[in-house]
């Protein structure tokens, strides 16, 4: 039997564990921390020229949805015909939770594509700040070619506040109240011009759908608490009703003003009323015909396709007509990683396939629209051809994106919990909330 | 000290293998994968939590500086932790003992010949091994406003609906957390059950006791070691708990009414980039779920 104490015993294995664990904290240390000047990550665009020259094979990820990919295929296929050096190789988004989960996963890891056709601007601050993206006005002609497709005055919104533009704004979806006409008819509604430009008009007509027309929600945005469910309830009826403005601007919160509270006031009442209900919907709430009204962009068309709808702008207290209303953008943008070796090729690759023409495509396959200026007019024959679309592709022209500031994740979730204690639940007086919510987030934009 | 010498060579290279090198051969893999999956991950947890800790991508040169208890101090102050607290004990105080009464008496029902014991058996396992997801949305479908709970129960249904009841929203998911596992420890028990001798249960008999006596005298004791152990990882389970929240409550609500620590980690660490303070947060709960493991083990465990 072995007499030693135990101590004694069980020090040797203790030992050899604390010094592999040190070993592996200190690598970690080493691996990522080097340098104690704080800031994001200095993986700059500009390190090494010969990276960001180089060509060769590519690989890029799209997203997941039918349309999209449809496109994507079609432009690495015209792509590869011409460029047999420089082949390009597809494929989805991983699954995950979310897309940012698995960019942020795959930036630590180091195996990020070159280009990913689904980076949401809220994360890009966060990306950048890893080191996971490159800028692309560090390329010849970046900021040339960006500012000639996006328009100079859109792409200062998606800027980083250390002046580099690390996405390509590449499509976006204008957030706008489509209906169902069936059920607004149903309820005695006219559905070809329904009142549903101001707050009491939405609020009177959500009413007589709920009483009348057999929908069990005038319009049932997700109550859910995760942090980009504001893009879909407040956010754009605050940009619209602020003409314009975005929820922070040079670092200071924006929503607790007149503007946001009558928004947030609106909203607290389409839930206590029951127009608007405060549990999650089974399914699509919209298709099953469960809601007569919801906030989308033009993706919408494809999807609802069995739905005869209608389209209008956000709500405002007083109305405003559609050339007046700005809109949240729900963007997405391309960024270039930086694990990427051949950078010169998905350069290349990305201004090809936002040209006019891929561009052109992507409208004609998904409907979505392409952030490019003078849309209407450069895709005409599209737009008569599909009149259904020109309401959104004219709303495209006024639209806001997410601010890009330090802790954009975290910010939102910091309003998203504000709203659903004061908006959805009711346990707190909005103004109140919003107020509270704005003097943390200040803070943390200041970080 | 003659006899001693030839000793001398042997001791410390037994001392550093142990009588039975061999053994350390079979250890071996085991090991490594614990220091990999366990001991590395952990001890990396308690760096970070340590420092303003977050991902990048490799060789990117960075500064997460030595904030010392910054992050932890944070988390005492923080109104969220305290709310994900207080939702485990309701969690673990409504979970634990459903588990260890429902457990025993469901598998002492289903270790005596029963009609249909096999049906019972497989009907009582198969939610544990139901992908959550799946029993989630039947859930989602049985507790909503207007589901077939709310429905049955009419006017006696809360308002708001259990889901979005801040009142209700805990102790249904904790419920979903016992009805989900409880197959698992239905088997543990079972397993107990067969190494109780039978002579017991004749000598309470000739002794006059029934079956009711019988359970409490002879299988409640008969089963202790697995009450234990019941008890023990029904606690760890509690206290991470973390899909039902994230889908059956819509990600923590109503209003954070259903918020978890593994909930809050993964907003801060995964989705906030915040990985310094949600590994604070995470060595917190391991600290707390080791001491109320040992407060169970002592409390329970005779020897």
């Amino acid at each position: 039997m072995d007499r030693r104490p135990i101590l004694r015993r069980r020090a040797l294995p203790a030992l050899l564990l604390a010094a592999l664990l040190a070993a592996c904290s200190g690598g970690g240390d080493e691996a990522g921390g080097a340098g104690e000047t704080g800031g994001a990550a200095e993986t700059g665009p500009t390190e090494g020229g010969e990276t960001a020259a180089a060509t060769g094979p590519i690989n890029i990820w799209y997203s997941n949805n039918e349309q999209e990919i449809a496109w994507g295929e079609a432009v690495v296929e015209a792509w590869n015909a011409e460029h047999p050096d420089e082949q390009v190789t597809a494929q989805e988004i991983p699954a995950g939770q979310s897309s940012e989960e698995v960019i942020t996963a795959s930036i630590t890891a180091g195996n990020t594509p070159c280009l990913i056709y689904n980076t949401a601007p809220a994360a890009v601050p966060q990306f950048q700040r890893q080191g996971g993206l490159v800028a692309l006005n560090e390329f010849e002609g970046g900021t040339e070619y960006v500012n000639e497709r996006v328009g100079e005055d859109r792409v200062g919104q998606y800027m980083s506040p250390d002046g580099n533009l690390y996405q390509m704004p590449w499509k976006t979806n204008p957030s706008m109240i489509f209906y169902n006409k069936a059920l607004f008819e149903e309820a005695g509604l006219d559905p070809e011009d329904p009142p549903l430009s101001t707050y009491s008009e939405f609020l009177e007509t959500s009413q007589t759908l709920v009483d009348e027309g057999g929908a069990r929600a005038a319009i049932w945005p997700s109550p859910a608490s995760q942090f980009f469910q504001s893009w879909f309830d407040f956010y754009p009826l605050f940009i619209a009703n602020s003409g314009g403005q975005q929820l922070v601007e040079d670092g200071e919160p924006q929503f607790a003003s007149e503007a946001g509270v009558e928004v947030a006031e609106f909203w607290a009442q389409m839930y206590e009323r029951g127009l608007s209900p405060r549990e999650e919907a089974q399914g699509d709430s919209f298709a099953e015909g469960q809601a007569a009204m919801s906030i989308v962009g033009p993706w919408a068309v494809a999807v609802y396709s069995d739905v005869d709808w209608g389209v209008v702008p956000v709500p405002t207290p007083d109305g405003m007509p559609l050339e007046e209303t700005y809109t949240f953008s729900d963007n997405k943008s391309v960024g270039l990683y930086s694990s990427c070796e051949n950078r010169g090729t998905a350069w290349e690759f990305l201004k090809f396939s936002t040209s006019e023409e891929n561009d052109g495509l992507l409208l004609e396959e998904t409907g979505q629209m392409p952030m490019r200026v003078d849309l209407t007019e450069t895709y005409a024959d599209y737009f008569e051809a599909n009149p259904e679309y020109e309401t959104f592709a004219d709303q495209a022209a006024r639209t806001v994106e997410v601010p890009n500031v330090a802790n954009s994740i975290e910010m939102w979730q910091e309003f998203r919990d504000a709203w659903s204690e004061s908006v959805i639940f009711g346990d707190a007086e909005p103004e109140a909330a919003l107020t509270e919510a704005a003097e943390t987030i200040s803070g943390l934009v200041g970080e | 000290m003659a006899a001693l010498a030839p000793d001398a060579g042997v001791k410390p290279r037994r001392r550093l293998l142990g009588k039975h090198p061999i053994g350390l051969l079979f250890a071996g893999p085991y090991l490594i994968y614990w220091l990999l999956l366990f001991a590395y991950p952990l001890g990396f947890a308690v760096y970070m939590s340590f420092r303003d800790y977050f991902f990048t991508a490799p060789g990117a040169q960075v500064d997460r500086p030595f904030v010392g208890l910054e992050n932890y101090i944070r988390l005492i102050g923080d109104d969220d932790v305290h709310r994900a607290a207080l939702n485990v004990v309701i969690f673990i105080v409504i979970n634990v003992p459903l588990t260890v009464a429902l457990g025993l008496i469901l598998a002492t029902a289903l270790n005596t010949a029963i009609p249909g014991r096999t049906f019972f058996r497989v009907g009582f396992y198969l939610p544990y091994v139901s992908a959550s997801v799946a029993v989630v949305a039947v859930w989602l479908y049985l507790f909503n406003g207007s589901g077939l709970v709310s429905n049955l129960l009419g006017s006696l249904s809360p308002d708001p609906p259990f889901l979005i009841n801040s009142a209700w929203a805990m102790p249904i998911i904790a419920l979903f957390a016992t009805w989900k596992q409880l197959g698992f420890y239905v088997l543990v028990y079972l397993a107990a059950l067969q190494n109780i001798p039978g002579e017991l249960y004749e000598a309470a008999s000739v002794d006059g006791a029934g079956t009711i006596r019988k359970f409490w005298s002879v299988t409640v004791p008969g089963v202790r070691p697995a009450t234990t152990l019941v008890v023990i990882l029904a606690t760890i389970v509690g206290a991470n708990f973390f899909t039902e929240p994230y889908l059956l409550t819509g990600g923590g609500g109503p209003n954070g009414a259903s918020i978890s620590p593994v909930l809050l980690m993964y907003r801060q660490g995964i989705e906030q980039g915040n990985p310094g303070y949600a590994a604070a947060i995470g060595v917190t709960l391991a600290i707390i779920v080791m001491g109320l493991s040992l407060l169970n083990r002592f409390l329970l465990d005779e020897e």
